[in-house]
């Protein structure tokens, strides 16, 4: 997402300015060049409406939604007052473009209308902006948090709140408080918005986690059953929840590269590469040719690496024991590239501003061409075993299926969207490191149900592989790392030789970069769908503001939608399809 | 020999061996699918790993038998007991020589038929008194698919049975001397088999269990040594029904060159590992999906085995 310079005002903007007049407060061209619209909160609603529906090649995604807290923020050229920001990022297909929505709202006002009439995903991203911001959404169905827990006092992110436990006083855990948190445990079936009992029928709630085998990690799920079917499953998250965002304003731009790989922690450099994105993004880095192409081949080695625990793991979740094995050996022959090229394994943090930490080591053209010939009948066989195989095809045919209009309602992008039979893959459309230069396909299917999502994963290993042996026959000459001055760590050849850059070389290794105020969204293709990073910064050595959006967290909100009137193993089905990990989900 | 002192060893004997391969099993299993899957398995305790089944032991012996609070307390207590004593008791009838049976009796198939009706009680009753949701599931599905699956596994043993005209197994291993039932009744066989997997509750039928789904179904509650009795109780049923496919399909002890102990155990071992290769290969089918499989396809094709064997039978006149 090289910037270009915006001397044109986006289309977008006139449309809207022309609808509503002085409704729009203000418009913006960021260092993404993603248009930015101000709208009061009064307009917000009749915006969104315009936005999504009636407006020429409309914007039928919400991407994402989220709030800055602009309390102590020293930069807002040109935006109107405000204490709080509620940021929606809206998508077009049409126009293959992004929008932004930005709300104004001031301290003692800090509430708007809810968005859940217009998408059916603000749900989730409404709840969490209650929860971690303290921001209220009139007319939410259920606004109660959703990250933090139910007793949690204050709002995380909010500015004022503190971010380390010692910034906290000791924690102490009386009886009484014990027992009080004990009881908010209690499950009342109420408390979820679900009913105890239809005319003719008591109903079974089974509880799914936090801890459970087939829920990959700590997500609780709680079902409402009739016999064995799902009358309603209500997934609950937050259990993995690290404050990987708070941490981003404590951390330089520099340090935060190593929380990136546990967001999404099978996709390890991947995260690093949609956060690198946006921080090159809004200070105007150059990322080398070579760097951009070693990138672009680790990244997809990561997806491959992903993807080879997904296809595993689900092919376990519908009863099938062995594969998981086989592909864990396959996935153990990449990491072998990975640990020989960055010396670690599933989180290398190993790119950095401007490039990626060294260099590729002498012979490494060797391995990776071995697992390219390694690779092919190995995915033969699977196909065999699992794609192939009648009772795999009986338990994933037609079981979860969604619509692509469905999809893009709920904000699904990546494997789910494209099982519906949507080509819709950002590196092809938004191209960003390069990945214009190559060449691949897209795969899709067509029905969207657990079996097309492993059609598509499936497909995608070998599109990767043939990513991969396109960088290696082209793999540029030059360096692997950009000598822009806030590229990090600074290249360090000529620190002994002239004092200047000594003194650079030693402010930027020990501060770190101070990347210019402005804002900037890094989206990328990963493995589960469309990983964003938004960064603010205030012209500082941390970020202002980290949102990290994620795709295993839109997906999981479409849970309920996916199993209803379903069975109990067809939902560990799903849960297995979606491509999940519960630390992306929760951040 | 005094003939009460013999049946007493040759019971002895036949107890022993069975549990102790039981128990091997347990090693058995764990090394093949790890051959299978491409990994090690158990190999440090003794030689091969084979001490593994000894710590098994001493571990599942000294935890703790804890009980729910919320359980159903004796029948909690009895239920892992009755799988362990119907599986046994069925193995009184199993003719492993003509010297090894302890009883020769002829309703032996009516008596297997039986007992494994009533091993159904144990996981019923187990999931039952454990009072969980998950147990409560599970349980519901061991109800209907054993007693479904076991209609048609009656059925499938009817074809040996006409052809031996009788219902003791020893006859009918005496009368595969010239050609083994698997060939005139491969249909019967494999329904059997089918039937039999069913059973023993392994995968692909492992449904009551199901461990990604109901985390471990009937038993989630058990620990300890109860928990080991289903554990065995499992395979000593992978025994049974190994041993019985030999005896009503593979002739029994018949076969030449070796004695019939030899070939006896050999026919069984071959049909426990192919459960454990199944177990390696299969995914699990949906619970809604192996009840209409059963009832749709396997009921109706073994009734069709029925007619056209008894016609058969009829037509060559005995």
């Amino acid at each position: 997402m090289a910037a270009p310079a915006a001397t044109a005002k986006p289309a977008v903007l006139d449309e809207l300015q022309g609808k509503f007049g002085t409704g729009i407060l203000a418009t913006e061209s960021p260092r993404d060049a993603i248009p930015t619209a101000w709208v009061g909160r009064d307009n917000l609603l009749l915006a969104m409406r315009y936005l999504k529906t009636e407006i020429a090649r409309p914007y039928r995604m919400l991407y994402d939604l989220t709030a800055i807290d602009e309390r102590v923020r020293a930069h807002r050229d040109g935006q109107p007052s405000a204490d709080f920001t509620v940021a929606c990022t809206l998508y077009s297909f049409d126009r293959n473009e992004y929008l932004r929505v930005k709300v104004p709202l001031a301290e003692d006002h800090a509430s708007l209308d809810s968005l859940c009439s217009v998408w059916p995903n603000a749900n989730w991203y409404e709840r969490e902006v209650w929860d971690l911001f303290g921001i209220r959404f009139e007319n939410h169905p259920f606004l109660e948090r959703l990250i933090m827990p139910r007793s949690w006092q204050g709002h995380p992110l909010r500015k004022d709140h503190p971010a380390r436990a010692t910034e906290m006083g000791p924690f102490q855990l009386p009886e009484e408080k014990a027992e009080e948190e004990e009881e908010r445990l209690r499950f009342r079936p109420e408390e979820w918005g679900l009913k105890r009992a239809a005319e003719d029928t008591d109903f079974l709630f089974l509880n799914i986690g936090p801890q459970h085998p087939g829920t990959h990690g700590v997500l609780r799920v709680v079902l409402q059953l009739d016999g064995e079917v799902i009358l309603d499953a209500i997934p609950e998250i937050g259990y993995h929840h690290r404050g990987a965002e708070k941490m981003g304003e404590r951390q330089s731009w520099h340090t935060y590269i190593p929380y990136t790989d546990r967001i999404d922690y099978l996709a390890g450099v991947q995260n690093n590469l949609a956060y690198l994105t946006a921080v090159e993004t809004l200070a105007g880095i150059p990322v080398p040719p070579r760097a951009q192409v070693i990138r672009v081949m680790m990244a997809e080695l990561f997806r491959i690496i992903s993807h080879l625990v997904w296809y595993g793991t689900f092919a376990q979740d519908v009863g099938q024991m062995s594969p998981v094995f086989y592909m864990f050996n396959d996935r153990e022959r990449a990491f072998g590239i990975v640990q020989a090229v960055t010396g670690a394994r599933m989180h290398p943090s190993w790119f950095r501003i401007g490039g990626t930490a060294h260099d590729l080591p002498r012979g490494w053209d060797k391995m990776v061409r071995e697992f390219l010939a390694w690779m092919p009948d190995r995915m033969r066989e699977y196909d065999k075993i699992v794609m192939r195989n009648k009772i795999f095809k009986a338990r994933t045919q037609g079981v979860g299926a969604i619509t692509t209009e469905q999809a893009i309602d709920w904000g699904a992008t990546g494997p789910m969207l494209r099982s519906t039979g949507l080509a819709w893959d950002f590196r092809k459309k938004l191209p960003y490191s390069g990945y214009e230069n190559f060449e691949f396909d897209i795969p899709t299917a067509t029905h969207g149900d657990c079996y097309d999502r492993a059609v598509v994963h499936v497909e995608e290993i070998r599109q990767s592989l043939r990513i991969i042996e396109q960088c290696v026959d082209n793999m540029p000459e030059g360096p692997y790392k950009s000598d822009h001055p806030l590229a990090q760590p600074p290249i360090k050849d000529r620190t002994m030789h002239d004092i200047e850059t000594l003194i650079n070389h030693f402010l930027g290794v020990s501060w770190g970069p101070v990347i210019p105020p402005g804002e900037a969204l890094g989206a990328i293709e990963a493995p589960k769908g469309n990983n964003g990073y938004y960064l603010v910064s205030d012209g500082g050595t941390v970020s202002y503001r980290t949102r990290i959006r994620t795709p295993s967290f839109a997906h999981m909100q479409m849970l309920p939608d996916m199993t209803r009137n379903l069975m109990v193993p067809d939902l560990l089905a799903i849960l297995g399809s979606i491509d999940f990990v519960l630390a992306d989900i929760d951040r | 020999m005094n003939p009460t002192l013999l049946k007493i060893v040759v019971i002895l004997v036949i107890l022993l061996v069975v549990l102790n391969v039981s128990a091997l099993l347990i090693w058995l299993e764990r090394r093949l699918l790890a051959l299978w899957q491409d990994r090690y398995g158990p190999n440090r305790v003794g030689p091969f790993g084979l001490l593994q089944v000894v710590a098994d032991m001493i571990k599942i012996f000294f935890k703790e038998d804890w009980i729910p609070p919320f359980a159903d307390k004796w029948v909690f207590v009895f239920a892992p007991a009755i799988i362990m004593i119907t599986v046994l008791l069925t193995f009184a009838v199993i003719p492993f020589t003509p010297l090894f049976q302890i009883t020769e009796t002829n309703i032996a198939l009516l008596f297997f038929l039986g007992m494994s009706s009533l091993g159904v009680y144990s996981i019923v009753l187990a999931a039952w008194a454990s009072n969980n949701k998950y147990s409560l599931l599970g349980g519901m599905r061991a109800a209907s698919q054993m007693l479904s699956y076991e209609v048609f596994m009656g059925l499938s043993m009817m074809g040996t049975v006409m052809l031996a005209g009788s219902f003791s197994l020893r006859r009918i291993v005496e009368a595969q001397q010239h050609i083994w039932f698997v060939i005139p009744q491969f249909l019967g066989f494999v329904l059997f088999l089918i039937a039999g997997i069913a059973e023993t509750r392994r995968l692909p039928f492992d449904l009551p269990e199901a461990e990604s789904e109901l985390v471990a179904g009937f038993h989630s509650e058990y620990s300890g040594m109860k928990f080991g009795m289903f554990f065995v109780g499992e395979y000593l049923g992978v025994v049974l029904i190994s041993a019985l496919i030999s005896v009503l399909f593979f002739g029994g002890w018949l076969g030449p060159v070796l004695p019939p102990v030899v070939w006896i155990v050999l026919k069984t071992l071959f049909f426990i590992c192919f459960f454990i290769l199944l177990r390696a290969a299969m995914p699990r089918p949906r619970f809604d999906q192996l009840m209409s499989w059963g009832w749709k396809w396997l009921l109706p094709l073994s009734l069709a085995n029925l007619a056209i064997t008894g016609a058969v039978v009829l037509a060559r006149g005995r």
